[in-house]
């Protein structure tokens, strides 16, 4: 399937779609989102998914991970780099200090030394980085192939490809320049399925648990981002206005409150001198106040 | 035969015990032993490892679900629109999501490798409101964090929401339980809850 035919596909939902949406402030696309997912959803039955199973079925787990390892490794640079731009320079150094350890004890990173030795890996992206600075998500967005993705993300997705995959070239290049083409080529399907295959439990569970697909990978993508975005303390949302009002004891404000005691002064941030920050209806996030 | 009746009020009196040191224990730990527990069920129990799904159902029914209170994720989940529904539509909406969340929980342990589980220590808690903090580890990524929102009860610590990775189960329900109901009403939810279930029901034999 080329990407020309995709792209014709994207449009034509697009078109067919037109306004329709539920009225959810943070996906105002549902329409073209919602075709775009069971898009998606059909690559992934007749394409992807088989690939992973087979794979997973024929590869044994260790070299499974050995795979998911080396491919892990190049990307810990891009991570490396992230942390930088986001001025988490003790991090940042993890990161490149995990790529030597890797690159080297770890067999050219067939194993993950490094996390054993106590350095663990990060999860960072330009779309981070971007949401870091203060840059909003802005409204939910379903990429052909890619999935789940933001008006913010998108674009730094972009970037995150040059990023993550420019190491893994330069060495392809450095180390076999006579079957660069080939190389590279067979490097990125193997990734892809390997990815797949790593996910396949979580779709599973996801076939099992949700009510409507669509929604439920939506909501928790958005949760998802925002935590990252906050390295895993994001600031408390802004309840709906109708829960708010809710007279019922149990509320969610008192929950969201005994939330905020349990977890003490290091979240948020500095709580006492100002209000933390909110979200607003299509997600966008104040910038932090700790940011440095 | 008086024997057998002290026998009889001997073990009473133990289990008794027991459950009074259960409800004891401290959130942090009471998840900590009730995971362990499981980890080693199904290291040393060779249905569990196949994925026999009457086997895990009947791990997590006796081992797990006593310590969730599935009243409140589901108030929590179905949101304002809880004060609306009726007591008989409260109980069935709680059923209903119980039995949907139970049969994830399941798929999800039988997906379970040799990952390891480490606890981080309880941080400045409430009396009766706290957040067990646990992360996974697994090969090549960032370890997935899971955190168990847990609440004091006259029984016992009980959890009311679980977040995996900053993901919130009752949340990630929330938007679409209130589509739901904006759409085909409080029973209108029931029963989409209660399609799922069966048709979940249905396929699982198919599934092994």
């Amino acid at each position: 399937m080329s990407l020309r035919r995709t792209l014709a596909v994207a449009a034509l939902a697009l078109v067919a779609s037109g306004c329709a949406s539920t009225g959810n402030p943070r996906d105002p696309l549902e329409g073209y989102n919602r075709a775009m997912f069971t898009f998606n959803e059909r690559v992934d039955d007749y394409a992807l998914k088989p690939a992973a199973r087979a794979y997973r079925f024929v590869v044994p787990q260790t070299v499974r991970n050995g795979v998911t390892n080396f491919f892990a490794n190049f990307e810990d640079i891009w991570i490396g780099a992230n942390n930088f731009m986001q001025g988490k320079v003790t991090a940042g150094l993890g990161d490149w200090a995990r790529f030597v350890i890797n690159s080297t004890l770890g067999i050219a990173g067939l194993y993950d030394t490094a996390s054993d030795a106590g350095l663990p890996k990060n999860n960072e992206d330009f779309g981070q980085t971007l949401g870091w600075w203060g840059v909003p998500s802005g409204p939910y967005l379903v990429l052909p192939i890619f999935g789940s993705s933001t008006m913010r993300d998108a674009p730094a997705f972009a970037v995150d490809i040059a990023g993550y995959g420019g190491p893994r070239r330069y060495a392809v290049r450095k180390f076999a320049p006579s079957a660069e083409t080939q190389i590279t080529n067979t490097m990125w399907g193997l990734n892809v399925v390997s990815v797949r295959s790593n996910l396949l439990d979580a779709s599973n569970l996801l076939e099992q648990a949700a009510l409507d697909r669509y929604s439920f990978v939506r909501d928790a993508y958005l949760q998802r981002r925002r935590n990252l975005v906050y390295d895993g303390k994001p600031p408390k949302l802004k309840d709906d206005d109708d829960d708010a009002r809710a007279p019922d004891a149990r509320s969610l404000t008192t929950l969201a409150a005994n939330r905020e005691l349990a977890l003490g002064s290091a979240w948020p941030p500095d709580v006492s001198r100002e209000p933390p920050p909110t979200v607003n209806a299509v997600g966008a996030i104040t910038p932090r106040e700790d940011a440095p | 035969m008086i024997d057998v009746t002290k026998r009889f009020v001997t073990a009473a009196a133990l289990a008794l015990a027991a459950l009074g040191a259960h409800a004891q224990e401290a959130p942090d730990a009471l998840v900590k032993n009730v995971s362990t527990e499981v980890i080693a069920l199904i290291k040393s129990d060779p249905l569990l490892q196949r994925g026999d799904s009457k086997r895990i159902t009947e791990v997590v029914e006796t081992k797990v679900l006593p310590h969730f209170n599935f009243t409140r994720m589901t108030q929590l989940a179905v949101g304002p629109n809880w004060r609306k529904a009726t007591p008989e539509q409260q109980n069935q909406l709680t059923e209903q999501f119980r039995t949907l969340l139970v049969r994830t929980y399941s798929v999800g342990l039988s997906s379970y490798r040799d990952e390891t589980i480490e606890f981080e220590p309880l941080r400045a808690s409430s009396d009766s409101d706290v957040v067990v903090k646990s992360r996974v580890k697994r090969p090549g990524a960032q370890p997935v964090t899971i955190d168990y929102s847990m609440e004091k009860s006259a029984n016992g610590w009980k959890v009311y929401d679980v977040s995996i990775g900053g993901v919130s189960l009752v949340t990630t329900y929330r938007d679409t339980f209130r589509d739901e109901v904006r759409q085909s009403g409080i029973d209108g939810l029931i029963k989409s809850l209660s399609d799922k279930n069966r048709q979940l029901a249905a396929a699982a034999p198919a599934k092994k």
